[in-house]
């Protein structure tokens, strides 16, 4: 039986990454997002690629009336029905220092805008009694550091979110894969200053997969990740608040 | 947009640039790019000199727009983003039947490269060139402007942009004709060619869908030009599995292509096809692109990189091939890398590199004697009615051009109008005076 995936930022880097692979293993993809001519042309190429069903979809995470349909959307697809999220915003900390209304937006992108609308979806999940949710987080929401700390915020409380529903839909036979990705090599980090270890998308994708089949809860991706931010978060707050890291 | 401050180079690594990158990931970025900040593109960088590069200056990496657009399986016709690779569509699109009607030697190369640089393949003698198959493409110049080109309504403007090194615009998509192909496998027949002589009367007489053929660049006296010639046809079967691919752990040390050891592997390598010939099935990836397996073969010429020269000649001027051959074989300089084969006369564009002859390709390790070498070789070409390949060269002098490339004056028309205010100049262009100066 064939899966449908509804992708939510479908044209960032990472969410590409994952629809291809989606389709080259025959899955149907929903890919939603704003950018609708760049949708189209990815629902064309996961067409050519071999999945079963591609289409564009609308999503704006600050505009919650496109949310409904969308559910709709999901409510009717075959097989079983799995969502991945890759929405957010990062702006730079300098251009939010300057302007605080960013805030807002930032949050909405990565936090609340994407919550809401798994809170919409997650009935639709119980009710068919399986589907699995990747939510995508962040390293950055492991820790608030000087540089990131509203995206940081942001991704936090997204993770935590994820956390809760997990121990929701699990009840209902569904599942929660919770990813958070270290440097990837997307138009979000292209060209910033002091990345390191930075992992290509189709590495993520491929360990998301992983991660969905083994039902694993949380992942660090690439791997060593997982200890780099066990390093970070141990560090005591009375030393931390000086570093800049 | 973001410009990522960077040092890069082309596949020979003897030429680097440092400048400022840009990587859109969708067509409105790209779209916007050129609006507002134009810039040339780049893409996989499998140009082994300064085509893909802009020293000082910026460029746009094309990688990221890389999405399969759209398939009539009623025409053939493959609409693709212009970052996406060859290898990538044979990967996708062969299991259905369905080939590029020319592919390079390289499955990294991207569409949009193909097309700057109309390249060609094993069948360039019965297929042409790559552009000659390409039914449109869509342009957007520097004034911000999209276009689509085909080689109907826009001819000039079409024949400029084949083989034209980015100079036109930014190629964002192309409609491609593709060809039915039975393509499970290739069927491919090896044999001798003890000389030179022997040589070009085997490439003469093939009627192989296509053909290639290795020459031993280190071999001398009577065995001059001796090679094995690969003739090959597609067809349905059982396929061999590919052998995984491997990676250059590093830059290899300078007498790993030293002239004893080079020789004697070409000796090896050339007695492994028995003296009768033989024929063996191929996975299709390892005949058209043999060392994409090895993923980064550049490395193996170590740290200070290589040229390669690649030259064609008309076919009434084999003799300057083989004194060609002479010089390279008593310099002592070449790399087990050699390539002879026949050419047709396709050709897409002014610039495109093929005319009807022999194309003779030869790597060198970069260091002052193969330079010296290669202008050498530079001039018995032009002299004989030949000319350069601008994918591979990172050499030649600017006063040779005109002579080898007659049609250069109506190119530098069109691109000029095309990009009125230079806005699309890269490193070759400057070196090699291809356009007017500003």
């Amino acid at each position: 039986m064939s899966e449908t995936w509804i992708i939510l930022g479908a044209t960032s880097s990472m969410a590409r990454a994952l629809a291809r692979a989606l389709a080259e293993r025959g899955d149907g993809v929903i890919l939603a997002g704003r950018d609708m001519p760049e949708l189209e042309a990815l629902a064309a190429d996961c067409r050519l690629r071999g999945a079963s069903l591609a289409e564009p979809a609308a999503f704006d995470a600050r505009d919650p009336a496109c949310f409904a349909p969308l559910v709709d959307r999901a409510r009717a697809a075959p097989g079983t029905l799995n969502a991945a999220m890759f929405v957010g915003s990062m702006p730079d900390q300098s251009d939010i220092d300057a302007d605080p209304a960013l805030v807002d937006g930032t949050v909405t992108d990565s936090f609340t805008g994407p919550a809401r609308f798994l809170h919409m979806l997650a009935p639709v999940l119980e009710d068919r009694g399986r589907g699995t949710i990747v939510g995508v987080g962040s390293v950055a929401g492991d820790r608030g550091r000087v540089g990131n700390y509203v995206y940081g915020a942001a991704k936090a409380g997204f993770a935590t979110y994820l956390s809760g529903l997990r121990n929701r839909l699990t009840r209902a036979g569904g599942h929660v894969v919770t990813v958070k990705p270290g440097f990837v090599d997307t138009s979000m980090t292209w060209g910033i200053e002091g990345m390191f270890l930075v992992a290509p998308p189709e590495k993520i994708a491929a360990a998301i997969l992983k991660a969905v089949r083994k039902r694993r809860n949380v992942i660090y991706t690439p791997f060593f990740w997982r200890w780099i931010m066990l390093i970070i978060r141990t560090i005591p707050e009375p030393v931390f608040k000086k570093m800049s890291i | 947009m973001r410009w990522k401050a960077t040092e890069y180079a082309g596949w020979g690594r003897a030429l680097t640039a440092t400048g400022e990158m840009a990587r859109p990931e969708r067509h409105s970025a790209l779209a916007a790019l050129m609006a507002e900040e134009p810039a040339p593109a780049i893409g996989m960088r499998r140009s082994y000199g300064d085509a893909c590069l802009n020293g000082g200056g910026r460029v746009v990496d094309m990688t990221r727009l890389d999405k399969f657009l759209g398939f009539d399986a009623e025409t053939g016709i493959l609409h693709v983003e212009a970052g996406l690779t060859l290898g990538e569509i044979v990967r996708v699109m062969g299991p259905r039947g369905w080939l590029p009607a020319v592919l390079p030697g390289t499955g990294f190369a991207t569409v949009g490269g193909a097309i700057g640089n109309d390249v060609h393949g094993k069948n360039h003698h019965n297929a042409g060139s790559f552009t000659q198959h390409v039914a449109a493409l869509t342009l957007l110049g520097p004034d911000g402007t999209a276009k689509r080109v085909t080689p109907e309504n826009e001819r000039d403007l079409f024949r400029a942009t084949a083989g034209g090194l980015g100079q036109t615009g930014i190629i964002a998509s192309a409609e491609l004709q593709l060809r039915r192909a039975k393509s499970d496998l290739v069927t491919v027949t090896e044999r001798r060619a003890a000389n030179f002589e022997d040589f070009t009367a085997l490439l003469d007489a093939s009627e192989a869908t296509f053909s290639v053929g290795w020459i031993d660049a280190t071999s001398r006296g009577a065995t001059l030009g001796r090679g094995l010639l690969e003739e090959a046809e597609t067809g349905a079967g059982l396929v061999p599995a590919r052998k995984p691919s491997m990676r250059v752990p590093m830059d290899a040390p300078g007498f790993a292509l030293s002239t004893p050891i080079v020789r004697g592997f070409n000796t090896v390598y050339y007695r492994r096809i028995p003296r009768r010939g033989r024929s063996v099935v191929k996975p299709l990836d390892d005949f058209f692109f043999p060392l994409d397996r090895i993923y980064d073969w550049n490395r193996l010429y170590g740290k200070r990189g290589f040229h390669q020269f690649q030259c064609v000649v008309p076919l009434d001027a084999a003799g300057v091939l083989r004194l060609m051959l002479e010089r390279i074989s008593g310099s002592g300089l070449a790399s087990p890398l050699a390539v002879l084969k026949r050419t047709g006369p396709g050709r897409a564009g002014h610039l495109s590199f093929p005319i009807e002859g022999y194309t003779l390709a030869v790597d060198l390790r970069a260091r002052p004697e193969a330079e010296a070498l290669i202008a050498r070789l530079e001039d018995m070409t032009a002299d004989a009615g030949g000319r350069i390949y601008f994918a591979k060269d990172a050499l030649c002098r600017p006063n040779r051009i005109p002579q080898m490339y007659p049609e250069l004056d109506a190119w530098r028309a069109v691109a000029e109008q095309a990009d009125p205010e230079g806005r699309m100049f890269t490193d070759i262009v400057r070196r090699l005076n291809l356009r007017e100066e500003r």
